[in-house]
């Protein structure tokens, strides 16, 4: 009664196999008609018809593979047209179809309906699918490996350009300097002695000037300092519509440009320069310095400046200028040439991109390599859901998932941050976006780099594989 | 659910994760407590006018006059059924009637007759007519004892703390002349000294405008021989009762406490007033009818005497007995209080459950595993976490949904982004044999295009201001109504909105959660709602604590009237007051991921079980915050023998599906949940007991060992019925437990590795990740289902395997019980109960109830015997056709020829009162005479450790059958 005939998959060639129930043809031979049964983990051995007799003998569930008498055991699926498969015993009799031939239900009630040729076809189609994109994608992905190529090769070159032009442009800088400090010689002699007079007059703190700077850089201080934390009301309870809309994020001011450089934003840069100007550290002389400058500053410009003197500085900026913007270049292009864009650098075409996904409330922008951020479909600030952190796919297949980190903070919990699935697809497209967890983004992404090598599109391989 | 995201924010800066104290009252700041509190014992000036006494069959009536304002009340007494009294006291003529507690009492509890033995100028004597019990009415002043023998039991108004504050006219009526009603019963005298607070009272920035003015009631209970009190839950406490002498009352007031801080008196979100007293002697509990605001002193102290009645003389006890005494004092209603006097703990759950009822019987999918979290997001995230389930191979049965799964929180209704089919995703949930619950709160979106808003406010069903205006609040939605579910017919609309037809999206496996329904109102004083805001003719101080019932009530009448009244309805509330249990489970609110919010669900739980409520649990992993992956494992090991089994997280915690831990943490958690499953016909029959008995699930040992005084104050472990005793790892980094093991004759078995151990004795037990230690007692029989699947409707035919544990008189009890697990149809006696017993080797199973029909698929596949020696041949012996045969009643016994089942059955009415071993003496000798179906068992005996294990006996569960050992 626990013998019955078995179609092998595919209805290729039909064969009759006897075997217990839910053994697969691989095991048949541990399973000897009226022999005595030994356990597979060799526990115990059993007289034959204590197999599937819907008791656990066997403490690895291997007497009872057409059974639910054993937690730990499997059923075998034959699933004659669509592909075997094993469930756990306890899916067996439960009432619920779970193999495709509807072999597991033998004594539920439950009526199943033999679905295999039904879901081979339909796999088959998904399948067939599936692999002409990954087909068309690895193309592709070979042209963008081409492209990637190419552009490595223009970058380096570029780079060696730009490298071989920074030494003209410091052997400039240099002889503009020596050209400027000559020129201004009799403008500084001048300045000395300005200074020298006035500041022979200033010893005392202008405390009012003092004030005025300081609550300058206090109100600066606190208003970043406010912006930072979420307001809080204290007088009593007053609702907030939803938990999602308690903290105002920091509004991120820097949207549309895809690579803010991270190393020397610009307006460093300014700040920079006006440090040079006043180099003191001492507070009062500080003070008085900047109040000196300011107040005098008119004068020097009206009297001291020498247009020759400003020429020559003005070259002389204009070169240096022109040498850091060489070096950012140069740091760019090396940037970009020791990313990580794959294996074999298939992804550098994302470099610099940025892909839209609108959803019901959001807009989500995914620049790759950069950021991640969402803004309100019908206006409100930004919020960062991330930077560029690394690839974080599993191992062997590390370029499937990106993983974006330190983004805005979340109230009371971590900074966002998003995982970026990454599947095979013809066209470079962000598919959906979730928040599984409170602040943790996960975003499924499209994209021709991800493509392998069509498979075969022999299905006994697509078998094997799933 | 938190409750004030504006605290939350407060706290957020402030850089603390504790309750906001400052939000809730003190005794101080509640101006009736602080009044009541301040009365000083022992100047009692009540006195009962004893020429007014009136005896009926069924009560006593008798007038006290208070001295100092000669207000009259009129107390009643009655003797109840079951050995109960119920003493209420109400002014005799009150200005306007007093709020009498309603729809609590399943019925008027039916009086048994008083009489008169004495009386004199002092008091006098009734008895109670059973048990040489007496109530002395003391005259001056008046006060209550209630005695047995030569012991009292319980005294009222022995301190002299009785207070009632009459009605009165308000302050501006008086000043301007319009000279109020003269009342009758009061006099010039009457010069009462307004005190603060005693016509409005302030709070924070509320105002509370107390139309009635002062209404307070209160009374004191001396317990002589006590020191154990319990009950009186919901509060995060210990399970044995602390005195309050050197801090506030305990506080009886349904509150949305956000972030409830631990071991204090502070108030919670529901209210049971029943406090159990116990000693080795005796259990007494005492039932305070009353739905307001409520605070209960407890203090101990030798028993002092005062001065009263020679009676009283005669039967007073040593002056070195230990005693405790009792206060309650509440807002406003009456004094209605029922005296249960035991005299065993089951006898008061059995006192308790005449007037209140039982627990309602779930269907058997809500003892399964409810996985729960704020908020599953959509559709494919239920499909995902449904399926994550399976890829696990971790069982569950019900998957739920906070509140983001409406359509901007208006109930009823579903987001129509994330959840835009969810009959598809109810049809994939039961096509894998699942349910889900989504929250329905009280709370309404005031919102003119919501159709449930508009049908109440055209109704005039809301709750209104003390301007006659509809009240409105904030909670979720933002501004919100609050529906009057104290009006039977607000209650019949909301029930009909459940149907299919209404309730757009439901279908039959989806079930329900009240939360909120303190009710939370987060602008309100103390986030709930205004105390003059009005229920029809009351005020909502006199109904507050009720208002959660009547919410839980509702809905689950919705449940039940929506399938017909065929199916049973699972409906879980936050709030509740006595007889909540009839109505569904209750959980303990919105804890916290950290150790000791572990430790307290325990005497938590057990309080509530002490009070009726057995379906109770605690969040698993705790609400707010993350637990660690260690006390994420511990909980689930804790909340799988916990009777209500969910877990849930907080909206900003990050998930917590079992299976994100790593392999290891994953494979802990599936063990622990599939231990649950395994129990589950334990479970079940036990919630069936409660159903029948009021006794709770989960049991405090002190029930079970009443006169063991080591088992009293034990709330670091619990039994789960009588028989499986549960001391849950609840310390980080634990290596070890000790276990206490109650009972001198006992013997305990690890369910684990079957290793016996004896009672009475504190146990020292090793501990890894794995371990959860669990004992079955010698002498008991546990049906389990070890084939354990994806959830317990998929379980429903599988065999049963009996784990017997002798005790040392190699005996062995226990039962089976089986219906269709869903439908109210176990009331029309379609249900299986057996009883099982093991004695001089042999195992019977026989029909309890003989008149219920009911046929199961399942069989018995094993039988585990814990504590055998190992048999020669082990023989079955089943009714087989035999069933048939018809038996003349008058051969019943010894007619072998007779019908096996009917023998059985007859026998077992006949002898159930007999003690068991003779009762097993006469089966015994007839099973080896009977007729039935002989046939050997094959077996396995483990001598390490005494097991035998029978093998595949193979009768179906509601068979008669006997299996000898030989």
């Amino acid at each position: 009664m626990f013998w019955y005939l078995l179609l092998l998959w595919g209805g290729i060639s039909a064969v009759e196999v006897q075997r217990p129930r839910g053994v697969p043809l691989s095991k048949r031979p541990f399973y000897e008609e009226n022999k005595p049964f030994t356990c597979l983990d060799g526990s115990r051995t059993i007289p034959f018809d204590r197999i599937n007799d819907d008791y656990c003998d066997c403490q690895d569930g291997s007497d009872e593979p057409g059974t639910a008498a054993c937690p730990n055991g499997n059923f075998h699926c034959t699933n004659a047209g669509f592909r075997p498969t094993f469930i756990p015993s306890s899916h067996v009799n439960d009432g619920i179809c779970d193999c495709c031939d509807a072999t597991d239900e033998y004594n539920s009630g439950a009526e199943c309906q033999n679905t295999c040729r039904e879901l081979w076809r339909k796999e088959k189609e998904s399948m067939q699918k599936l692999a002409e994109i990954a087909k068309e994608g690895f193309l592709l992905k070979q042209q963008l490996i081409q492209e990637a190529k190419r552009g490595l090769e223009e970058k380096q070159t570029k780079l060696g350009e730009v490298q071989n032009s920074k030494k003209d442009l410091e052997t400039n800088v240099e002889a503009l300097r020596t050209a400027k400090e000559a020129a201004e010689q009799p403008e500084k002699e001048a300045k000395e002695r300005h200074l020298k007079e006035l500041l022979g007059g200033v010893d005392k703190v202008n405390t009012a000037a003092f004030e005025t700077i300081w609550s300058k850089i206090r109100e600066k201080y606190v208003s970043e300092v406010r912006t930072q934390t979420p307001s809080s009301n204290t007088d009593g309870p007053a609702p907030v519509e939803t938990p999602q809309e308690e903290v105002r994020e920091p509004v991120s001011d820097n949207d549309s440009e895809p690579y803010p450089d991270d190393d020397i934003p610009e307006e460093e840069d300014e700040d920079e320069d006006e440090d040079e100007d006043e180099d003191m550290d001492d507070g009062d002389y500080k003070v008085t310095g900047f109040d000196y400058i300011l107040e005098c500053l008119p004068i020097f410009t009206k009297s001291l400046f020498s247009s020759a003197a400003q020429k020559a500085r003005n070259e002389f900026e204009e070169a240096e200028r022109a040498l850091r913007e060489v070096d950012d270049q140069i740091r760019n292009l090396e940037k970009e040439i020791s990313f990580d864009f794959g294996p074999s650098s298939e992804f550098a075409y994302l470099y610099s991109q940025c892909y839209e996904l609108t959803t019901g409330e959001y807009v989500y922008r995914l620049c790759p390599f950069n950021r991640v951020s969402q803004k309100p479909k019908y206006g409100g600030s930004e919020t960062n859901l991330g930077t560029w952190g690394k690839w974080a796919g599993p191992e062997g297949n590390v370029y499937s998932v990106m993983k974006y980190e330190q983004g805005t903070g979340c109230w009371q919990g971590p900074n966002r941050s998003t995982t970026v699935k990454l599947t095979c697809g013809k066209e470079t497209v962000v598919t959906s976006t979730s928040e599984p967890s409170r602040c943790e983004y996960l975003m499924e992404f499209t994209s021709p780099a991800v493509c392998q090598e069509a498979p075969d599109l022999e299905v006994s391989d697509i078998h094997e594989e799933l | 659910m938190v409750p004030v995201l504006v605290v939350w924010l407060a706290l957020c800066l402030s850089g603390t994760w504790a309750v906001d104290r400052s939000n809730f009252k003190t005794c101080d700041q509640s101006s009736f407590c602080k009044r009541q509190r301040a009365l000083k014992p022992g100047e009692s000036p009540y006195r009962a006018l004893l020429e007014t006494m009136e005896l009926t069959n069924t009560r006593l009536t008798l007038q006290l006059i208070n001295d100092n304002n000669k207000v009259r009340l009129l107390l009643e007494l009655y003797r109840l059924q079951g050995n109960m009294t119920r003493v209420k006291i109400n002014e005799l003529k009150p200005l306007k009637p007093r709020y009498e507690v309603p729809d609590v009492l399943v019925r008027e509890p039916p009086t048994e007759p008083l009489s008169v033995l004495s009386q004199d100028e002092n008091g006098v004597v009734l008895s109670l007519g059973v048990e040489s019990q007496r109530v002395i009415v003391s005259a001056q002043p008046f006060r209550l004892d209630i005695v047995e023998g030569h012991n009292v039991l319980m005294s009222l108004n022995s301190r002299g703390l009785l207070a009632f504050e009459h009605l009165r006219m308000p302050q501006p009526l008086r000043r301007y002349g319009a000279q109020p009603l003269h009342l009758p019963g009061t006099t010039k005298e009457e010069e009462e000294k307004v005190e603060e607070g005693m016509w409005e009272e302030t709070f924070k920035s509320h105002s509370d405008s107390k139309p009635n003015g002062p209404s307070a009631v209160s009374l004191d209970f001396s317990l002589p021989g006590v020191e154990h009190v319990y009950g009186i839950p919901e509060h995060a406490d210990t399970l044995r009762l602390k005195t309050t002498d050197n801090g506030d009352p305990y506080r009886l007031y349904n509150l949305d406490v956000f972030q409830y801080e631990l071991y204090n008196p502070m108030a919670l979100y529901g209210a049971v007033p029943v406090m159990l007293a116990h000693n080795t002697q005796r259990t007494t509990g005492i039932f305070w009818l009353n739905a307001a605001e409520t605070w209960v002193d407890i203090s101990s102290n030798t028993a002092g005497k005062t001065v009263f009645g020679k009676m009283l003389d005669y039967v007073q006890g040593s002056s070195e007995t230990p005693q405790t005494d009792v206060r309650w004092i509440s807002e406003s209603g009456i004094i209605d209080v029922f005296i249960m006097l035991g005299p065993t703990p089951k006898d008061i759950f059995s006192q308790y459950a005449s007037l209140t009822g039982t627990q309602s019987f779930p269907p058997l999918s809500s003892l399964g595993y409810h996985q729960c979290r704020w908020n599953y997001n959509d559709q494919e995230d239920v499909r995902s976490v449904d399926a994550g389930f399976d890829e696990h191979d971790i069982p569950y049965d019900f998957i739920w949904l906070d509140i983001e799964h409406t359509d901007g929180k208006r109930y009823f209704t579903w987001d129509p982004h994330k959840f835009a089919s969810p009959k598809d995703m109810l049809q994939g949930l039961k096509d894998k044999k699942r349910n889900m619950v989504a929250i329905v709160d009280p709370h309404i979106k005031v919102d003119s295009n919501y159709k449930i808003h508009n049908e109440i406010r055209s109704r005039g069903f809301y709750v209104k201001n003390k301007d006659g205006g509809d009240y409105e609040g904030w909670c979720w939605p933002g501004n919100a109504g609050y529906p009057d579910f104290t009006q039977p017919d607000m209650r019949a609309w909301w029930a009909s909105m459940f149907s299919y037809d209404q309730y757009e999206g439901s279908m039959d496996n989806l079930y329900t959660w009240n939360d909120m329904n303190e009710p939370s109102v987060f602008n309100g004083p103390e986030v709930t709602m205004h105390k003059d805001a009005v229920h029809g003719s009351w005020e909502h101080r006199d109904v507050h604590n009720l208002y959660g019932l009547y919410v839980h009530r509702a809905t689950m009448e919705g449940l039940i009237q929506r399938s017909g009244g065929v199916e049973r309805p699972f409906v879980l509330t936050r709030a509740f007051f006595a007889g909540s249990q009839r109505y569904g489970a209750v959980w303990t609110g919105d804890n916290a991921a950290e150790w000791d919010h572990l430790k307290i669900s325990i005497p938590m739980c057990l309080s509530l079980g002490l009070v009726g409520i057995s379906f109770c649990g605690a969040d698993v992993g705790g609400f707010f915050k993350s637990p660690s992956p260690e006390l994420l494992v511990r909980w689930y090991q804790t909340g799988a023998y916990q009777p209500f089994f969910r877990a849930h997280a907080h909206l900003d915690t990050p998930r917590r599906e079992p299976w994100l831990f790593g392999p290891e943490n994953t494979a802990l958690i599936r063990e622990v949940i599939r231990q649950r499953y395994t129990f589950l016909p334990y479970w079940y029959q036990l919630f069936y007991h409660a159903y029948r008995t009021g006794e709770p699930v989960m049991r405090a040992l002190w029930v079970e060992y009443p006169q063991d005084p080591a088992t009293f104050a034990v709330d670091d472990e619990f039994l789960i019925g009588r028989d499986l005793l549960v001391h849950p790892v609840t310390e980080e980094g634990a290596r070890g437990v000790t276990a206490f093991l109650p009972g001198k004759e006992e013997v305990w078995f690890d369910i684990h590795t079957f290793q016996k151990h004896n009672g009475a004795q504190n146990l020292y037990i090793p501990v890894t990740m794995s371990s959860i230690p669990v004992f079955q007692r010698g002498g008991s029989i546990i049906p389990r289902k070890l084939r354990v699947r994806r959830s317990s409707a998929c379980m429903e035919h599988d065999p049963y395997t009996l784990f017997v544990a002798l005790n040392t008189r190699r005996t062995a009890e226990g039962e089976l019980y089986i219906d269709d697990g869903h439908t109210f149809n176990f009331d029309n006696k379609e249900f299986i109960h057996r009883r099982l017993f093991f004695s001089n080797n042999v195992l019977s199973s026989v029909n309890v109830a003989p008149e219920a029909q009911f046929t199961t698929k399942s069989w018995i596949e094993r039988v585990v015997i814990l504590g055998a020696s190992k048999p020669r041949k082990v023989t079955l012996i089943t009714a087989g056709k035999l069933k048939t045969a018809v038996c003349n009643k008058e051969n019943k016994v010894f007619n072998v020829g007779c019908s096996f089942q009917v023998v059985l059955s007859v026998l077992h009415e006949q002898c159930l009162k007999e003690a068991p071993v003779f009762r097993v003496k006469i089966y015994f000798a007839l099973f080896l005479f009977a007729d039935g179906h002989k046939s050997q068992l094959d077996f396995d005996f483990d001598a390490s450790v005494s097991v035998l294990t029978i093998r595949k006996p193979s009768m179906n569960a509601g068979e008669d059958w006997s299996m000898a050992l030989q």
